[in-house]
């Protein structure tokens, strides 16, 4: 899971990034349902909050693409975002970090959303 | 039969092998892939963003910033697709199960 944020949040410097990021948070998160089954993994990440984690992943991407339009630029345009402090440049750095960030989320809960569904399917097949 | 599938393998192959041997080799500088300019004369994007990413967006990995920055829409659209991927599975499995309740 350490692993999983490096890889996120290291993605300015090296391979790596949302997809990636997420992908390695998710096999940290599978690996547990594996191993222990449904109710132990329960109590690290409940199988009903991935969907909604899943819609804020995307929002939190559109919307920063949102803030900026309405800040005056253009769709996903994060020089306006209002972010104190900061400014060009280095306001786009902090920018694709946050739209990594929701891609980060939207596929580590996608993927647990999956398996869990393969799992619940099979039970009632 | 058995012979005429291996010949039009064997065909296959050497034709696969005779285009093969007309692409230019890589990391040649005067390949086109290389130019500063396309075909038909326009441009290539890709020297804008090798020359720009670190001044606009102070990232040192240009793939970083093509894709999350030039391209972002385009990764906006790749984020719904995944969620889309999963909503399927929500949902046709969701149906199924309520299927077998009743």
């Amino acid at each position: 899971m350490v692993f999983g944020f490096y890889v996120i949040f290291h993605g300015h410097y090296s391979p790596g990034g949302g997809f990636q990021g997420g992908t390695l948070l998710a096999a940290s998160l599978l690996l547990v349902r594996i191993a222990s089954g449904t109710k132990i993994a329960n109590l690290q990440f409940k199988d009903y909050l991935a969907t909604p984690y899943a819609a804020i992943g995307v929002i939190i991407y559109f919307g920063t693409g949102l803030l900026a339009l309405i800040m005056g630029g253009y769709f996903l345009d994060y020089e306006q975002l209002p972010l104190p402090g900061l400014e060009g440049a280095d306001l786009r750095y902090w920018g694709i970090l946050i739209i990594e960030l929701g891609i980060g989320l939207t596929v580590m809960t996608v993927l647990v959303l999956i398996y869990d569904n393969m799992v619940k399917g099979e039970d009632y097949a | 039969m058995k012979v005429l599938k291996l010949l039009l393998i064997l065909v296959f192959a050497l034709l696969l092998l005779f285009a093969a041997s007309d692409l230019p080799f890589r990391g040649k500088a005067d390949n086109q892939m290389n130019q500063r300019t396309s075909m038909t004369g326009t441009e290539v994007p890709g020297n804008y963003y090798i020359r720009e990413a670190y001044n606009d967006a102070h990232t040192p990995n240009i793939v970083t910033v093509v894709l999350g920055d030039y391209r972002s829409i385009d990764t906006l659209g790749e984020q719904i697709v995944i969620f889309t991927a999963g909503m399927i599975t929500f949902l046709l499995l969701r149906n199924r199960r309520e299927d077998d309740e009743r």
